[in-house]
């Protein structure tokens, strides 16, 4: 069977299983909550002299996809410690799968539920109201984008999973990354944030340039710098922890 | 199906940090037989059969399986062998058909031949009716032969199965005891059993190795080690309690004692007589049992013998 062959059984069964379990619902639906109940309780905001935007709908929106892609890639690293966990990854040890085919099959997956959240993500936007500043192209280089911050997301829970080999493991230290999103520019542009620590936090935090590459395709248009940084910092998140998750395979899958 | 190799190991070792869990096995597994791989838990059964599928590498010693190295030549060695390991690692959101699908398909069977492939062997392990349903609706009996069934998907010579009836009630070990002798008897395939139940080493294994504390303590067929044992035991309960000391005397004349049931005197016959004898003994001084048994010879006697402890088969059933 060719690489591409088994990275697409192994997503395949990734996106199975996520479907069928009802509790996964609940990875879909809580960002929209958080959505209506931010766009709604923190729209004043929207009065401060400098915001960027007359509408924290669209101000907002970007940090839905990534709360989403977290969600996802948080599902993908405790499902695959959960098959460490079990034994299945000794059952796919057995076949001649590739481990590189085990680790694409898994973001595979992953990259496949943060896809169809951000197209609904996306709908739901638009049927509020919020309107691209970039046009359908710029939507379009959105869903990329947060495909891109997804991938980052779900490598590193994957790192996680073969780390610990454990799905509450995984589970447990996913609010450290949950952490990383509300230090960040999510609510207040960075230099609207009057509190010191935590306008620095922000501009340390690289989820704050992924979530400013996102907002400028809705509220300012084609913004190179922003969207090089959101994509930049994205590819090399996916890069570092890829490799990292590449490494901890071997050691985990240990077959001769 | 039948193989040309089976299984070699010899002194096979294993250390995690500074415990020795495989301490320098030596085995040999014709192919077409079934060998029972006997010992309590942690005796090191598991991490042997871990070595033997290529899924650990060895600390030291050499293996071949199907003729190939387990170090040098771990594709090929996984080309060859099936393996149903400790707990049927199944994912309970897949149906038992899926399951197979999915093994088949990363072993590179497709299309027409893996719908038939899933078929004929969801309806070899009795599990056609319920092949369409989530593995969470399965019990225990049902995820073993699932889990067997996986292990067949790419027509193996060599089988490995660690501890595959454990937790399963009477039942359902009978019924996969039934298929995998059919799997060696009819096709072939070399079997390499761990089992901590006595009962499955004498029924099912051709030969038995017992192991303890990482090493073979004793090997041959069941028959061959209870008669390395030798002579029966006799075992009687007296009426009275306060009788048990003169009962213990009688029994005594015709052998040594050894470990009996609490309030009971058993000895294992030296040849001096036979149950016959014993009845006329105890007659003749006038006690009276409650209980008197002669036990032939088994394997947990010969547990016994080679490791100083009984075999401890914590088993749960399920319901």
């Amino acid at each position: 069977m060719t690489t591409a062959g088994e990275v697409a059984v192994i997503a395949w069964r990734s996106i199975r299983r996520t479907l069928r379990q009802p509790a996964n619902a609940i990875v879909l639906v809580f960002p929209l909550m958080l959505m209506a109940v931010n766009s709604n309780g923190l729209k004043a905001a929207t009065h401060l002299p400098g915001f960027p935007t007359d509408s924290f709908l669209s101000f907002f929106l970007p940090f839905t996809f990534i709360q989403g892609a977290l969600f996802a890639a948080s599902t993908a690293g405790t499902e695959l410690g959960r098959d460490i966990d079990t034994g299945f990854l000794n059952r796919l040890a057995l076949t001649p799968l590739r481990g590189s085919a085990l680790l694409a099959g898994q973001l595979g997956g992953a990259l496949a539920q943060t896809l169809i959240q951000a197209l609904v993500y996306l709908g739901v936007g638009l049927a509020f109201g919020v309107r691209f500043a970039a046009g359908v192209p710029g939507m379009a280089t959105l869903v990329l984008l947060a495909l891109c911050i997804g991938a980052g997301f779900a490598s590193a829970g994957i790192w996680m999973a073969l780390r610990t080999g454990s799905g509450e493991a995984v589970q447990s230290q996913f609010p450290v990354l949950f952490f990383l999103l509300f230090i960040s520019s999510m609510n207040l542009p960075r230099n609207l944030i009057e509190v010191h620590w935590f306008r620095v936090a922000a501009t340390l935090n690289p989820v704050s340039y992924m979530i400013e590459g996102m907002r400028s395709l809705v509220i300012e248009g084609w913004n190179g710098e922003a969207l090089a940084l959101g994509f930049g910092l994205s590819i090399a998140f996916v890069l570092v922890a890829m490799t990292a998750s590449t490494f901890a395979l071997r050691k985990r899958m240990a077959r001769t | 199906m039948a193989a040309a190799h089976g299984i070699e190991a010899q002194s096979l070792v294993r250390v995690f940090k500074n415990v020795r869990a495989v301490q320098g096995i030596d085995l040999t597994v014709a192919p077409g037989e079934i060998y029972g791989f006997l010992g309590p838990n942690g005796a090191g059964k598991s991490t042997t059969v871990h070595m033997l599928t290529t899924l650990l590498p060895p600390t030291s010693g050499t293996a071949s399986v199907a003729g190939f190295d387990v170090v040098k030549d771990g594709p090929k060695v996984r080309a060859a062998i099936g393996a149903a390991l400790q707990e049927a690692a199944l994912d309970p959101w897949l149906t038992g058909r899926e399951h197979v699908r999915l093994q088949s398909a990363l072993h590179g069977i497709r299309g027409r031949e893996q719908a038939e492939r899933a078929d004929e062997l969801l309806t070899r392990v009795g599990l056609t009716h319920a092949a369409d349903r989530k593995v969470q609706t399965y019990s225990g009996g049902m995820k073993r032969r699932l889990d067997l069934a996986l292990a067949l998907v790419h027509r193996p010579t060599i089988l490995f199965l660690d501890e595959p009836t454990t937790g399963l009630d009477p039942q359902s070990r009978s019924a996969l005891w039934m298929e995998v002798a059919r799997l060696a008897r009819e096709d072939g395939v070399t079997v390499f059993l761990t089992t901590q139940y006595l009962e499955e080493a004498d029924v099912l294994a051709n030969r038995v190795g017992i192991i303890d504390h990482g090493r073979i303590v004793a090997e041959g067929t069941p028959d061959a080690l209870k008669a390395q044992i030798g002579r029966p035991t006799v075992e009687a309960a007296p009426s009275q309690a306060a009788e048990l000391g003169a009962l213990a005397a009688v029994l005594e004349r015709f052998g040594e004692q050894t470990e009996a049931a609490p309030g009971a005197v058993a000895v294992r016959l030296d040849g001096n007589g036979d149950l016959a004898d014993v009845v006329r003994a105890l007659d003749a001084e006038g006690l009276r049992v409650e209980n008197l048994q002669l036990h032939a010879p088994s394997l947990d006697d010969v547990f016994l013998a080679k490791t100083g402890h009984r075999l401890e088969g914590d088993e749960q059933v399920e319901a």
